[in-house]
């Protein structure tokens, strides 16, 4: 299974395009690095594939097929703060179980513990909440995921964990992944292959 | 010419400690239901000095509350914090009043964020400042003079908060401290969100202040920018330092690191061993009797369970730990 974004040009202001012509493939399971700049829109690029932004030309599909409005989204964007991805007036029970019931097979490679089910977003720590927004996003119907700076906030011990499980669980379940980050090393350690942001524009 | 930099600072360190932080705890009082207060710990028995000439980094996880210590320094605290332990500045007792008479002249914050600044005021306006009107001139040369350093153009001195990008606010807020002469610069998270060139950028500015003489606490959850730039790192862990360790120390496998987290912590960078220890940081509502560390430690025994363990200098640097020697 493929996700391609084909042609795509996108502009916040009329005739100022961040992305012009922009090609990119992700295949299921495997892991892709995405380097850019700051301002580059590697961001924008990633809430195009996702769904989040509209207001583009070019084509973004599966396997051919334009992904359908109204539906579950396959493609699935974890964002650099967590805090800002969940309701902070529900349990994060309820914020983890929002799309479907997390099995508890989920839970334990994340290691999110039974206590913070009952925590709202403010008691927990930006690692902690990461777990959850991933772990709520990994629904049988996610067939990719883009992890927008997703550890850049945390600490080197909570990296390892966070990538670990995801490496973990995408292996098993199949999912293609875009790691997007400033850290070179950390891409050179998870990814199969590497694209850079300004390769992707002069094309 | 990284050794010459290296002796400089080394040279430095034979006068006393510019800022000596003895043995603080910091907690909020918080209701919880109708009347009835909890005090929530944030902040204990952390001990930490900074060196004139020496940039020292405070390494923690985002949210474990190292800006807190930055705004205790300043005295910037909310009125709901309580604050115990001392702090000495230049060999005199830093309270509450001297905070409020040194901060922005003596002691300067570069702030987190770069909201941070006045979104009504013109640039120039804001680093400048307060001055009496026959020092303005001559501050206002002073001030067209850093922002040329940092490559900010005379146009920038007229421009709005919201004409800048996030690089240029960063030179203006390390400006702000550069003009205010102070002797010891606190910078609260300087780094996210800024790609390779940038970060360097940043620190350079950092390197340089230390070089003239400033005294730079740094506070990062990055490691990996600080051990570029820094003459110290002390780890920051639940609210406490476990360690402090030279810079040399860290290299290879760890082994000269003293505390087990600072280890773990060293093995878990991408360009090391990229392997990360079970467990999690406690909690802030987390009573613990013992060593903050115990649950997740290898080499721990039963004394670790029974008080914090002392602060003990070993080869150069300081860690709280039972089981080293």
């Amino acid at each position: 299974m493929y996700l391609k974004g084909e042609n795509i040009s996108f502009g916040y202001k009329k005739n100022n395009f961040i992305l012009k012509n922009v090609n990119i493939c992700l295949g299921s399971g495997e892991v892709l690095g995405l380097i850019g700049d700051s301002g580059s829109g590697k961001s924008t690029l990633c809430k195009i594939l996702a769904g989040y932004e509209k207001n583009y030309t070019g084509t973004v599909s599966i396997d051919g097929k334009k992904i359908p409005d109204g539906v579950y989204n396959p493609v699935q964007l974890i964002f650099q703060h967590p805090e800002k991805a969940v309701n902070p007036k529900w349990k994060m029970k309820d914020i983890l179980n929002e799309s479907y019931v997390v099995p508890q097979k989920i839970l334990d490679s994340f290691g999110i513990k039974k206590n913070w089910l009952n925590r709202w977003p403010n008691e927990l720590s930006g690692g902690e909440l990461q777990r959850f927004a991933l772990a709520r996003a990994l629904s049988p119907k996610t067939k990719f995921l883009i992890a927008d700076e997703i550890t850049t906030m945390v600490d080197a011990i909570t990296q390892v964990q966070i990538w670990d499980s995801i490496l973990d669980m995408v292996d098993e379940l199949n999912i293609g992944v875009l790691v997007v980050s400033h850290d070179k090393k950390l891409i050179n350690k998870l990814c199969h292959d590497i694209v850079y942001m300004s390769d992707l524009i002069n094309i | 010419m990284e050794d010459i930099d290296r002796i400089t600072t080394k040279k430095a360190r034979n006068n006393e400690a510019l800022l000596k932080v003895k043995d603080i705890s910091l907690s909020f009082i918080q209701y919880t239901s109708g009347l009835r207060q909890t005090e929530l710990k944030v902040i204990s028995n952390l001990n930490l000095e900074a060196y004139s000439g020496e940039i020292l980094a405070v390494v923690g996880s985002s949210g474990s509350g190292k800006s807190l210590l930055a705004h205790a320094i300043l005295g910037i605290l909310p009125s709901n914090a309580r604050l115990y332990g001392s702090m000495e500045y230049n060999g005199q007792p830093l309270t509450q009043e001297k905070k409020e008479e040194i901060r922005g002249k003596e002691i300067a914050l570069i702030p987190q964020s770069t909201n941070y600044l006045d979104p009504l005021m013109r640039i120039s306006n804001q680093v400048i400042g307060n001055v009496n009107e026959k020092n303005k001139e001559s501050i206002k040369k002073l001030q067209r003079y850093v922002f040329q350093k940092y490559n900010l153009k005379p146009e920038v001195d007229r421009m709005f908060p919201h004409e800048l990008s996030g690089g240029m606010i960063r030179r203006v807020l390390v400006s702000t401290a550069v003009i205010s002469s102070a002797r010891l610069v606190i910078a609260d998270e300087p780094t996210p969100g800024l790609d390779e060139k940038n970060l360097k950028e940043t620190l350079s500015y950092f390197k340089d202040m230390a070089n003239k003489g400033c005294a730079v606490i740094l506070i990062t959850h990055d490691i990996d920018a600080a051990l570029k730039i820094s003459d110290r790192i002390a780890i920051f862990y639940a609210g406490t330092i476990l360690e402090e360790a030279n810079i040399e120390d860290f290299a290879n496998d760890g082994e000269n690191l003293r505390h087990p987290y600072t280890r773990a912590l060293w093995n878990a960078l991408p360009q090391n061993k990229f392997k990360a220890i079970k467990g999690h940081q406690p909690m802030q509502d987390e009573i613990i009797e013992g060593c903050f560390f115990y649950e997740r430690c290898s080499i721990k025994n039963e004394l670790c369970s029974k008080g914090i363990p002392e602060l003990k200098t070993i080869n150069g640097g300081l860690v709280r730990c039972n089981n080293v020697s």
